[in-house]
């Protein structure tokens, strides 16, 4: 077990890789009273086009796929695995995104017991014809619950105008018609491919022991038996880098108007130092230029173009990456058109400035330390920098490393006509 | 060994209630105001508090004032309005780094409460009355929040059974305040009102971090206030329901909306109050409970299906996401796990299961800042004095018959249901 020391932080983290390829973080957090773990496979929506486990050829499995095994990992021959935990005291979930599947708990007591119960029941997968039959009423309903949520379609919608042939483009939870070709056969070969160890981590966080808890976790994994995995084929189409539609206008029951301008990322086949630092750069740029204390947050606002829902983000990862920005309006085309010509307009340099970076650069080493506070987020993102080759304690040093320079490199590669675009909620008529 | 060290000092005007912990990388100030909701002051108050923190005195602009707080480390400053029970609550959040994390060691914390005394006691005013400008950017903002619970149906069809069920009560309100009584305010009788809430409303100061308590109450010197005797209210005995309410209405969405209310004549404080969430949790409030199974997991109806308490007021709300045809059947389901309930029709796991989760659930919360100050302000809501030690306890000593007492006095009171336009609303 290897310790890694963060001074300036005042944390500890241990790692282990376990003779099957698991890789397994702990980090002792003192004076908390809930421990948190997740158990993470690199194995996501987007991952449809693959080689099966013992197989040559590619295989293209149905939309929502990921999503729906992540439903069924709960359901044993002897129950559900939802009540053995609460019978431990620990509340359990799961999520899917693009590129991951994570199962978790937390708990304030039975720590140990729930760490077993959580492996286990990740790693014996149970699947027949009749539950995953009875899944697609459940399913069905959460897919009809986001076809409802106008936050969702937006979000969706710009993705959607952005990519030509990209997974990403896809619904995570698919569609009722897609799910309907889902059997058990199927979720079997999309386990096997990508549940192996060797494609996963697992993740403790909290007022632990990390001798005692690295040793149930071998004892747990000597008694199983992994035969060693060559790498995993998945397979993605060529995306060209502009945008596939240019604006999307969705009508819905609603009484406000919504509108997000996307941008589509270049230069996404990145991972590590390199990635890290490119999405630490885009996020500092966002920030400056529609971060509240920005000049046109201000002008955006006080024109009543946008209201308290207003936001920016950055998503990357291998493959793929886009920001969106964003929110409620009552003038859904002007909002668009001011939001590009702010970025165009920083392209040539205007808005920023050496003293916006330093005071932004101050904002997020704060907003750091403010997520370090939380378990989950620390595990989740721990996974998600892992999965990248990164490392969510270079946050802060590689943040100090980004000069004005940086800034406005990026600001030129990133801002480029062809890879805008825009999706409006508005009401019926 | 105690979850968390309350400590409670009466202060002039306000109270002042310090946790100190090393839990976290930050420190946190949570400020709370209170007065009785109603309909005269529900929409001054929902204004007042957003007009506070978008400017002051000395920082004059929303950018000004953001500029400041990103310069402090990016500290955290947001605002929220609750109601709890009839009582509406503004609360204002302040996070900042604690500096011993920082390379850079400036005191950060006396940083952070001066900030909080400049928005309080100084705010942007020019010849006794509220910056014109900014109040009335803050009303064009209020009134699209309002709006904006329309378009999220989850949301929209809570709050239409509330408006419902509650009819003639305060606690109909939305705590955002009332569309239609907006525009009336002007930035003179807004004003008039922040006056009045300065000097009236009850003041509680939660400060939550590695900090030192002398310097804390040095450091909040800066904060005067008038001595009050703050309203306490007196609470209606529930009414008894004399006819279940059902209301159905339509609109262009796809998944139904189901959501229930019942009166459970119990509040916090309440003897029976423990055995009432002991029974939420068998009920509806997990993903063990008889709602999950039975909807979710054997019936295959919905997504989710769930029951959660107003503490407070004393109601228990259902809700689920279900297809418009299967109305009758989850309905049905529902009313069959509440008869199930009432006999006492649930085992000694499940009971041992819920308590198991409740607890995990509570100290959970006690591990955020937030979550912290949410579960010790509870006390004053009510006017009692329970520790979260306490709070374990009374729900550990739960039998299986408190559970059935706290069951008979549930009332199902109105039921209603946001349904699509092809669906089957009469």
């Amino acid at each position: 077990m290897k310790k890694i020391a963060f001074d300036q932080l005042k944390e500890t983290l241990y790692h282990e890789k376990m003779e099957n390829g698991l890789n397994v973080y702990i980090l002792p957090k003192q004076g908390f009273s809930k421990t948190f773990a997740t158990f993470t496979t690199k194995y996501g929506s987007i991952d449809n086009d693959f080689v099966p486990l013992n197989s040559t050829e590619y295989n293209h499995v149905p939309d929502g796929i990921a999503h729906f095994l992540e439903h069924k990992l709960f359901e044993k021959e002897d129950g559900d695995v939802f009540q053995q935990f609460s019978k431990q005291g620990a509340s359990a979930n799961a999520f899917t995104t693009f590129n991951r599947t994570a199962y978790l708990f937390s708990s304030t007591s039975n720590v140990e017991k729930n760490l077993e119960t959580l492996i286990d029941m990740v790693q014996s997968p149970y699947f027949t014809e009749k539950t995953v039959e009875k899944e697609k009423g459940i399913i069905g309903q959460e897919i009809t619950m986001y076809d409802d949520n106008p936050d969702w379609r937006l979000y969706f919608g710009v993705i959607e105008n952005m990519y030509q042939h990209h997974p990403v483009k896809i619904d995570i939870a698919g569609t009722i018609e897609s799910i309907s070709h889902i059997t058990d056969q199927l979720l079997y070969e999309c386990y096997n491919t990508f549940y192996h160890p060797s494609n996963m981590l697992l993740f403790v966080v909290g007022p632990v022991d990390p001798d005692q808890i690295m040793n149930l976790i071998r004892d747990n994994q000597n008694k199983k038996d992994y035969k060693d995995m060559s790498e995993i084929k998945r397979r993605f189409e060529d995306e060209p880098s502009s945008v596939a539609e240019k604006k999307k206008v969705l009508q819905m029951n609603v009484q406000t108007p919504k509108c997000l301008v996307g941008v589509k990322a270049c230069d996404v086949a990145q991972s590590g130092k390199e990635m890290l630092k490119n999405e630490l750069t885009i996020n500092l740029l966002l920030d400056i230029l529609f971060g509240k204390s920005s000049k046109s947050y201000y002008e955006l606002y006080n024109e009543g173009l946008i209201d308290e829902t207003f936001s920016y983000d950055y998503t990357q990862e291998e493959g793929f990456g886009f920001s969106m920005v964003g929110g409620d309006t009552e003038k859904p085309d002007e909002l668009s058109e001011r939001i590009q010509s702010i970025m165009m307009e920083a392209k040539s340099g205007n808005y920023l400035t050496e003293e916006s970076l330093e005071r932004t650069k101050k904002k997020k080493i704060g907003g750091f330390l403010r997520q370090l506070n939380s378990p989950d987020y620390i595990a989740n993102q721990f996974t998600r920098y892992s999965f990248n080759e990164m490392n969510l304690f270079d946050v802060v040093p590689t943040l100090e490393e980004i000069t004005f320079n940086d800034l406005k490199k990026s600001a030129e590669q990133f801002f480029e006509e062809d890879r805008f675009t825009v999706c409006q909620v508005i009401p019926n008529k | 060994m105690s979850v968390a060290n309350e400590m409670v000092i009466k202060t002039e005007g306000f109270t002042l209630h310090i946790v100190k912990t090393n839990k976290y990388k930050t420190n946190t100030l949570v400020w709370k105001m209170k007065a009785p909701l109603n309909a005269e002051t529900v929409t001054l108050r929902a204004l007042l508090l957003n007009v506070l923190q978008s400017s002051t005195k000395k920082y004059p602009t929303t950018t000004a004032l953001r500029t400041y707080l990103d310069d402090l480390y990016g500290a955290g400053f947001f605002v929220d309005l609750a109601k709890k029970g009839e009582q509406h609550i503004m609360s204002f959040s302040i996070d900042i780094a604690n500096e011993k994390f920082l390379k850079d060691s400036t005191p950060l914390l006396q940083k952070g409460i001066d900030f909080l005394a400049e928005v309080l006691l100084n705010p942007n005013i020019e010849n006794e009355s509220f910056h014109q400008e900014t109040v009335e950017k803050e009303k064009r903002i209020l009134k699209q929040r309002i709006q904006s619970i329309y378009d999220d149906k989850m949301r929209y069809s809570n709050v239409r059974l509330v408006e419902e069920m509650c009819k003639g009560e305060p606690y109909a309100l939305d705590a955002n305040g009332i569309a239609s009584k907006v525009e009336e305010i002007t930035p003179q009788n807004l004003f008039d009102y922040y006056k009045k809430a300065i000097s009236e409303d009850e003041l509680h100061l939660y400060i939550i971090g590695d900090v030192n308590e002398n310097e804390v109450e040095t450091f909040c010197r800066n904060l005067q206030f008038e001595n009050r005797s703050p309203i306490q209210l007196e609470r209606k005995e529930g009414s008894n329901v004399k006819e279940v309410k059902e209301i159905k209405e339509k609109q262009d969405v796809k998944q139904g909306k189901l959501n229930i209310g019942y009166r459970t004549n119990v509040h916090f404080g309440d003897q029976d109050y423990f055995a009432l969430q002991v029974f939420n949790g068998i009920f509806g409030g997990f993903s063990h409970s008889k709602l999950f199974i039975n909807v979710r997991e054997k019936a295959s109806l919905a997504y989710y299906a769930a029951s959660r308490l107003e503490s407070h007021k004393g109601l228990l709300m259902v809700m689920s996401g279900i297809e418009a045809k299967n109305y009758d059947q989850a309905i049905t389901i529902i009313r069959e796990q509440m008869d199930a309930m009432k006999k006492g029709d649930f085992t000694d796991q499940e009971i041992e299961q819920t308590k198991a989760v409740i607890n995990n659930q509570l100290l959970e919360t006690t591990d955020t800042s937030r979550g912290l100050v949410e579960i010790l302000y509870h006390n004053v809501i009510a006017n009692q004095n329970f520790t979260v030690d306490d709070w374990i306890q009374g729900i550990n000593k739960i039998s299986k018959q408190d559970i059935i007492d706290v069951a008979k006095k549930i009332e199902l009171d109105t039921i209603y249901f946001l349904t699509g336009l092809e669906g089957n609303g009469e």
